[in-house]
């Protein structure tokens, strides 16, 4: 059998000739909407793709793309990022987290101004990397700030399990996971509250195929029969986001409203359930979490249990850790965004004191925020 | 700008611009250094002068090493403006407790490079610093050669240009991630790392019409198409499906999330050509093994000016703009 190459992974993905054939399908069944339909892609990796692949230019008017709230970066509200500032500062400790995470504006800055003023802050590819950071300093304490949504909610529950079969002494964990339905309850609870009308409301999702990987197709199951919203699971190349705004028209045009999977290449009903068993074992819900912009959403993020409170580094140094809630900067609307309420053009800011160099909001911070994706690649129609 | 240097100010894009514009050029400030070229043009525009520091983790890496990081990177710079690499000098910092066997790898593998080059060193400097005062090694080159076509600048581009690529990009970035990250690839995939003189000297004594050259280090391709574009007041308009990149870039790209416009090269150049001189550019360029599939990328217009724009084969467009902030892998 021929070797798989990693071109096979995306290239008839990507191809001119199906991208422009999903096009034509959708132009044609646009025409027989009876309104337009707002689709929200809940994760930032797909407002990218959106974005990068300049999709909206290939799609009738009345269809509008809504930015989600997924993007475990943006959603960091400022009080956690100050919590691994005061954590990275401290002396005998690295602070380890994700990419991007490095550049996010807490209140006394980012944990890149903190390594600039002689903080040790690493950032790495997979948390499993923190056990040589952990191996190469045994004198000093290392915390993983772990950040992501159900994607990345696994490699730290594979790190916390070796660090407790290893007996390692040395590694902690500041826990800021977090899962995507209770927040899609929140936005549609929200909406609906507020200002349900025709223009802002989410007619349907485009489900992350990365999280249902993970957690399985299965999690979306109550937003078609209880919240009569339609989710599609798709994938990130265009060819795939394509489809499955072609599968949504189609449930529209038929009277259908149902969860499907585009993303059948890796997707399953179950998903990976020895990753769910291994979060299960370590993690269960805290009975609120606060996301930046959003507020607090209820049973949306894990902590750990407290049986492993001896690895919580919000335990251990909860004496050092403020509590109190913080405002983020009054002129940045990136709570609108990640809402959906708004889009990143509208914000008065955008572009000018708010830009990927100088970030006022988290949005703009992330290479997965909206407003990034905006700056980077939605200047030109 | 910051209060602090943050490495984003390193990256070869907007920040490091910034750096450089706001305190370098504004303290330093004459018209030659304003040209913001590869290497300066002095003495009546009979010779080029250029200089760079190198560090780089790992030092030895697939396809080359720091040394030989060294003495192309000064050599390329000086390429790039039409000269021919001559007297160059040499400056290590070194941290105690380097080996010295790694040393003089280092220093055999500047040799080597000097040689194809045909240029030699004729002064240096050797600093040792206390363990944890630099990173294993640091080196500077400084490099003088003389100009064997005058007038390549890339603050003269037109619509009558055309712009060509040398090879597939994003090598070298991606070699240095995999390598730093340890990421295993069943492939090869190793360092563009080459001296560009001998591909020069062929295009320079072939008569090619040739506006500008830009070897695509820090920031990439995308870095010198921007640059371009604002130097010049023009309009790049790139095909993107024709900009080559390995299927072992795409892989580390796809993983990590990364653009292969972005990342770095070391023996990549990007060519501003006359249009009716860009097949006879092509045929030179297709003679020699580092650059045999040289290509075109982009056509130059007024449509937007100091922008570039990428051309999606599907019928969509969107700005290429230059690199910003630390390269940092996508988090899910």
């Amino acid at each position: 059998m021929a070797e798989l190459q990693l071109k096979d992974l995306y290239d008839g993905f990507r191809n001119p000739e199906v991208i422009q054939g999903f096009a034509k399908l959708i132009n044609e069944e646009a025409k027989k909407l009876s309104r337009p339909i707002n689709i929200m892609e809940v994760c930032g990796g797909h407002t990218h793709s959106i974005m990068k692949f300049g999709l909206p230019q290939l799609l009738p008017e009345n269809i509008n793309f809504i930015h989600g709230p997924g993007c475990p970066v943006c959603i960091m509200p400022k009080e956690r990022i100050d919590h691994a500032y005061i954590l990275a500062e401290l002396d005998d400790t690295i602070l380890v987290t994700l990419g991007d995470m490095i550049k996010v504006p807490g209140s006394h800055g980012s944990l890149q101004d903190a390594r600039a003023k002689g903080a040790d802050v690493r950032f790495v590819y997979s948390p499993l990397d923190t056990l040589k950071i952990a191996q190469e300093n045994p004198d000093k304490k290392v915390i993983f700030f772990a950040i992501g949504f159900e994607t990345t909610t696994p490699m730290t529950t594979s790190l916390i399990d070796i660090v407790i079969k290893k007996e390692i002494k040395n590694i902690f964990f500041h826990i800021n996971h977090v899962t995507v339905p209770e927040v899609m309850v929140e936005l549609i609870d929200s909406r609906d509250e507020h200002v349900d009308s025709y223009n802002n409301r989410i007619d349907a999702f485009l489900g992350p195929s990365h999280v249902s990987v993970i957690t399985g197709s299965k999690i979306y199951e109550k937003f078609p029969k209880e919240y009569n919203r339609p989710v599609v699971v798709a994938g990130f190349e265009p060819v795939d986001i394509m489809e499955a705004i072609l599968m949504i028209l189609r449930q529209f045009n038929e009277g259908r409203c149902e969860l499907e999977v585009e993303y059948k290449r890796l997707v399953s009903y179950d998903g990976n359930t020895i990753a769910q068993a291994l979060i299960e074992k370590y993690f269960e819900k805290a009975s609120l979490f606060k996301w930046r912009g959003l507020g607090n959403v209820p049973k949306s993020g894990y902590k750990l249990k407290e049986e492993f409170a001896f690895l919580d580094a919000e335990h251990i140094y909860s004496d050092i850790l403020p509590k109190e809630e913080i405002e983020d900067h009054k002129l940045c609307i990136c709570g609108d965004i990640l809402r959906g309420m708004a889009k990143p053009n509208e914000c008065t800011i955008f572009g000018t004191a708010c830009k990927p160099q100088t970030p006022l909001g988290s949005c703009m911070v992330s290479s997965e925020g909206a407003c990034a994706a905006y700056y980077k690649y939605g200047n030109l129609l | 700008m910051n209060k602090q240097i943050t490495l984003a100010m390193g990256n070869g894009g907007e920040e490091n611009n910034e750096l450089i514009s706001k305190i370098f050029y504004k303290a330093f400030k004459n018209e030659i250094l304003e040209k913001s070229e590869d290497a300066a043009v002095i003495h009546g525009g009979e010779l080029a002068f250029s200089t760079d520091s190198f560090t780089v983790s790992p030092l030895f890496f697939e396809g080359a090493d720091i040394g030989k990081l060294a003495i192309c990177g000064t050599c390329n710079d000086l390429a790039m403006m039409g000269a021919k690499p001559k007297y160059l000098t040499c400056s290590v910092i070194i941290e105690e407790g380097f080996s010295t066997r790694e040393l003089e790898k280092i220093v055999r593998s500047m040799k080597k490079e000097l040689e194809i080059n045909g240029a030699i060193v004729v002064s240096g400097d050797t600093k040792v610093v206390p363990r944890g005062s630099v990173d294993k090694i640091f080196i500077n080159t400084t490099g003088i050669g003389t100009i064997i076509k005058k007038g390549i600048s890339s603050n003269n581009i037109s619509t009558d240009d055309v712009i060509l690529v040398s090879r597939d990009i994003g090598r070298h970035g991606a070699t240095i991630f995999a390598a730093r990250e340890g990421i295993e690839l069943s492939s090869t995939l190793e360092s563009d790392c080459a001296s560009l003189i001998e591909q020069v000297e062929a295009l320079l004594e072939a008569d090619v019409c040739v506006t500008a050259m830009r070897d695509a280090t820090r920031g990439g391709v995308s870095a010198v198409l921007n640059e371009w574009a604002k130097q010049s007041d023009i309009c790049i308009e790139v095909e993107e499906e024709s900009i080559p990149v390995s299927q072992e870039v795409y892989g580390i790209c796809e993983m990590l999330g990364f653009e292969a416009l972005n990342l770095a090269n070391e023996g990549t150049f990007v060519l501003a050509v006359k249009k009716e001189d860009a097949q006879k550019a092509l045929e030179i360029l297709h003679s020699f093994e580092n650059s045999k599939n040289a290509v075109k990328i982009a056509n130059v217009s007024q449509q937007y000016k100091q922008k570039v724009i990428l051309l999606s084969s599907y019928g969509t467009k969107r700005f290429l703009d230059a690199p910003t902030g630390e390269l940092l892998p996508r988090i899910c």
